[in-house]
């Protein structure tokens, strides 16, 4: 038996066993996409990004090989630690770019914002499984102080974008887990009156003597620099005509690979990381853009076929979360990009350089694996 | 247990078999096909609709046309020396914020520049796009800062204007401005052919402005023309050392002089004092800018006399030899009355040159109808400009002859009441020197010499005036110190009163123009000397010697033979003779 156990065949076996081939092959396509992007981006930076990449399979191949109850084991610790890393990185985080968002370890530099993109809805998914038959509305107030506590901390740093996402990781979870549309509709409501409020009284708003309240003035800035890129086009509204010129200079079919001058020529910001789209999208054009919308809507599909499949609240609620949170990256990535969101930096999922992003996406999908491996364990 | 159908798996939570199927999943399914296709309708705006716009603009980004200089032409004189050269220099600029140096760095930076550390660090921290670190710097110093590959610190090539002869030549040549284009005088006249046309090339630039790539050149650059001057650097040094110890024995506020080589009309030196450098122009007032002999106009006085005889003769009312009665020197003509410095009862024509007398001229010139007097003085050039080309040229004044009362032709005869630049004056002479022949004139070197002019005057009266004027400048005469060893000298001198608001003061402008050789004349050469101070006022006295060694030292550098023995043409002990 000993023999048979440590047979190669069997080792592979045991090896790949965990993996789920539809999404490997999607995060395939993706994560070699954006090696070649970053050949033609930042050429200097590809090598570092093979290191990030293989450091974020095995992370996944080690979620994969979890079974979903062990994964739950783990969303209190997981979540209570990056609560204190975000404590610590407050207290001697390093400042960058005018944001407190890295924590030194020692090693290497993390951000624990990102973890939190995935222990926030691992946590709530938990908490809920938990209450399962007994959901009322003290679990939502519950939930929802659960959820403030990260993004509260984030929202400090500052960095609108990463708690934007974290939030929508939990509110994700919490609509998928029921909660009354008596209670949606009005926050709904407040979102669609305060966004158009925004883009029908900008130019009075985006006075330079107009203070927002609770926002800060470079989150303004953003705002009203989406809402007039040319108000400013040597500052704040650079990015984003340049991105666009990038994307519009693309055409149909693209320059080619490594042929973007835009890319190549320095004009698009931060071009290997948040505004990598802008180089696919001059390069290979409008089929390149389509094609990786579409490798992303793969990617949402497998993820709502393995939550659907889900055996317990818990994995249902996480799986559709996790899905959620990969679409809106990619959605408000390509949105920001393109001009038709506000600048608040967002990567571009398995795509854009950076280590932590790179190692929690694929901790995400690891998770989806060990989900739709484990579907038919319900009763377990 | 694998193949379950979905509806069963969600039977194990009754919340979600209540919620999640009917209106939860659609939304969800709703929105994300709304988001999916908002990011396909722009990706088609952008990539598909507006793509030619984007394209243009893009290309505007990387594409650019850049001006190769042309390299501005060089001014020499007639000899070939240089007067005005341009140099390679660069310009040191930055853009501050890609500019991130060490402090290390930044010290080795300004030490290049000769600038304060921290006043490169200010420069830096400036929260513009674009500044000038440093303007026309040496190209061997710029091309170590170029070496330090410091980032966001860039060059350009610039050129320098320099001039060797420094203030000696200012007046002429006029000065460039810190883009290299002509701003006074030569350099401002002949800017389009000094100036060249810069070529251009397509590059492309990346976003800090680097040109990655030279696509093509447009068209190389053309570098400006050469321009030779009339001017002799050896005379103009002697005409401005000779004005600037004038200047500083008579205490004059301010003087000119020009020479005129009276066989071509060509200008062989010009200058004017007060000066300034034209290589540091830091602190320049107009005074010092201001080319007196081109651009400014004073009454000339008693240098118009020969004119009113030379009519005269030409006319045939009188001869060099004929009597005027000058009734001592006092005339009166209506209220006014004419009175001459040196009195006399009767003098000839020559005499009234020579002796300078205000009312034998008068009795002249009122013989001649005012419209003949007119003519003849337009005829001279008076009145009208000498199209030089030169920048800021003046005309002078010259009423028409239908306004002019008798009292006006009178003393119009002897210089007042019309205005005259020293060059219209130094040209209207070479009519005496010339055989009665007038040239347009030239600040730039003529090829070949005998030119043929506008004839104004007979041979033979303009060979009288020759003589009348060789004795004003002789022992009898009024300026007997424009004497010059070895060489027979002719010409007048004047002394006119300055008028200043209306009235004429106890000021003078002292003058002298006259030409040499007598016998056959190579040069003409007019001194003004403005508001002598030094207890001479006289033309003769203070402009006759200024133009003695011009002349000498001209006649002798240019190797003209003397045209009379080295003997001593006057007693030490006689004074000059006077007039007004």
């Amino acid at each position: 038996m000993t023999d048979q156990r440590f047979h190669p065949v069997n080792l592979l076996r045991g090896f790949v066993r965990p993996v789920d081939p539809v999404l490997l092959a999607i995060l395939a396509v993706l994560l070699s996409a954006g090696y070649l992007l970053m050949l033609s981006a930042s050429p200097e930076r590809a090598h570092n990004q093979m290191v990030n990449t293989g450091v974020a399979l095995c992370a996944m191949w080690a979620a994969a090989r979890l079974p979903p109850q062990r994964l739950m084991s783990l969303a209190v610790p997981l979540y209570l630690l990056g609560v204190v890393l975000l404590i610590g990185v407050a207290a001697f985080g390093e400042t960058s770019k005018g944001a407190k968002r890295w924590l030194d370890i020692g090693v290497t530099r993390i951000q624990p914002s990102e973890l939190m993109k995935i222990a926030m809805p691992l946590m709530l998914a938990w908490y809920f499984q938990q209450r399962e038959g007994a959901i009322n509305l003290r679990t939502f107030i519950v939930a929802a102080a659960l959820l403030a506590v990260p993004v509260a901390l984030i929202v400090t740093q500052p960095d609108l974008g990463t708690s934007l996402l974290v939030a929508a990781a939990g509110m994700y979870v919490i609509f998928f887990a029921g909660l009354s549309w008596k209670l949606i509709i009005p926050v709904a409501l407040l979102g669609v009156v305060g966004l158009g409020s925004i883009v029908v009284f900008g130019d009075q708003l985006c006075q330079p003597d107009t203070e927002w309240y609770a926002l800060r003035e470079y989150q303004k800035q953003r705002v009203c620099t989406l809402l007039d890129p040319t108000r400013d086009p040597l500052g704040k509204g650079f990015h984003i005509i340049q991105s666009t010129i990038a994307i519009g200079s693309g055409g149909v079919w693209g320059k080619g690979w490594m042929e973007g001058t835009q890319t190549h020529l320095s004009f698009i910001p931060e071009r290997h990381t948040d505004f990598i789209f802008s180089v696919l999208a001059e390069e290979f054009g409008l089929v390149g853009t389509l094609a990786l919308l579409a490798v992303y809507v793969l990617l949402l599909v497998r993820g709502f076929v393995i939550a659907l499949r889900a055996p317990t609240l818990a994995t249902r609620l996480l799986a559709g979360a996790i899905t959620m949170v990969f679409f809106t990256y990619a959605f408000v990535n390509m949105g920001m990009v393109s001009g038709i969101l506000p600048v608040v930096g967002v990567p571009l999922p398995f795509i854009s350089y950076g280590g932590t992003a790179l190692v929690t996406l694929c901790l995400g999908v690891g998770i989806l694996m060990s989900i739709h491996r484990h579907r038919g364990n319900a009763h377990d | 247990m694998k193949k379950k159908p979905v509806a069963v798996t969600l039977n194990h939570n009754p919340l979600l078999k209540r919620d999640l199927p009917a209106w939860r999943a659609r939304i969800v399914l709703l929105g994300l096909m709304g988001c999916s296709l908002a990011l396909v309708a722009r990706a088609a705006w952008l990539q598909g609709f507006n793509k030619d716009f984007l394209q243009a603009q893009g290309e505007s980004r990387y594409a650019r046309v850049l001006e190769v200089p042309a390299t501005r032409g060089r001014i020499t004189d007639r000899n070939g020396d240089i007067l005005a050269v341009s140099t390679p220099v660069r310009s040191i600029w930055a853009i501050p914020g890609d500019a991130r140096l060490s402090p290390a760095d930044a010290r080795a930076l300004a030490g290049l520049l000769g600038m304060n550390v921290n006043d490169l660090n200010n420069r830096l921290g400036s929260a513009r796009d674009f500044v000038y670190l440093r303007r026309q710097l040496a190209p061997d110093v710029a091309q170590r800062i170029a070496d330090l590959r410091l980032p966001g610190i860039h060059q350009q090539q610039e050129y320098r204007r320099f001039y060797p002869g420094g203030e000696m030549m200012a007046h002429i040549l006029g000065f460039t401005g810190i883009d290299d284009r002509g701003q006074e005088g030569i350099e401002l006249a002949f800017d389009g052919s000094l100036a060249g046309k810069p070529g251009a090339r397509r590059v492309i630039r990346d976003r800090r402005g680097q040109v990655v790539e030279d696509v093509e050149s447009i068209r190389p650059p053309r570098d400006g023309e050469d321009l030779a001057l009339s001017i002799d650097g050896k005379l103009q040094f002697l005409a401005y050392s000779a004005l600037r110890d004038a200047m500083e024995q008579h205490k004059a506020k301010a003087g000119a002089v020009v020479v005129l080589d009276a066989r071509t009309g060509e200008v062989l030196a010009l200058a004017n004092a007060p000066t300034f450098n034209p290589n540091n122009r830091a602190a320049l007032s107009g005074a010092q800018l201001r080319n007196r002999v081109i651009t400014d106009t004073f009454e000339p006085g008693s240098t118009m006399k020969p004119f009113i005889a030379a009519l005269a003769i030409e006319q045939g009312r009188v001869t060099p030899a004929t009597a005027i009665d000058t009734h001592n020197g006092r005339m009166a003509l209506g209220r006014a009355t004419i009175s001459d410095t040196s009195r006399h009862e009767v003098l000839t024509v020559a005499e009234v040159i020579q002796k300078s007398s205000n009312v034998g001229t008068v009795k002249m010139a009122l013989d001649f109808p005012a419209e003949t007097m007119w003519a003849f003085y337009d005829a001279l050039g008076f009145g009208s400009p000498l199209r030089l080309g030169f920048p800021g040229e003046a005309s002078g004044r010259l009423r028409p002859a239908r306004d002019w009362r008798q009292i006006e032709q009178a003393t119009m005869s002897y210089g007042y009441g019309l205005s005259v630049t020293l060059a219209q004056l130094a040209r209207a002479y070479l009519v005496f020197a010339r055989d009665g022949e007038l040239l347009p004139l030239s600040l730039v070197r003529q090829e070949g010499l005998q030119k043929a002019g506008r004839r104004v005057l007979s041979p033979d009266t303009a060979r009288e005036m020759r003589t009348m004027l060789e004795m004003a400048a002789g022992p009898g005469g009024t300026a007997p110190r424009a004497q010059v060893p070895g060489y027979r000298v002719a010409g007048k001198s004047g002394t006119a009163h300055k008028l200043e608001g209306g009235r004429y003061t106890n000021r003078y402008v002292s003058s002298f123009v006259g030409f040499a050789p007598a016998s056959s004349p190579r040069l003409v050469v007019a001194v003004m000397i403005d508001e002598p101070d030094g207890g001479q006022h006289f033309g003769g006295a203070v402009a006759a010697p200024v133009f003695a060694r011009i002349t000498e030292g001209a006649l002798r550098t240019l190797g003209v033979a003397p045209d009379m023995p080295l003997t001593p043409l006057r007693t030490a002990s006689r004074p000059a003779g006077e007039a007004l």
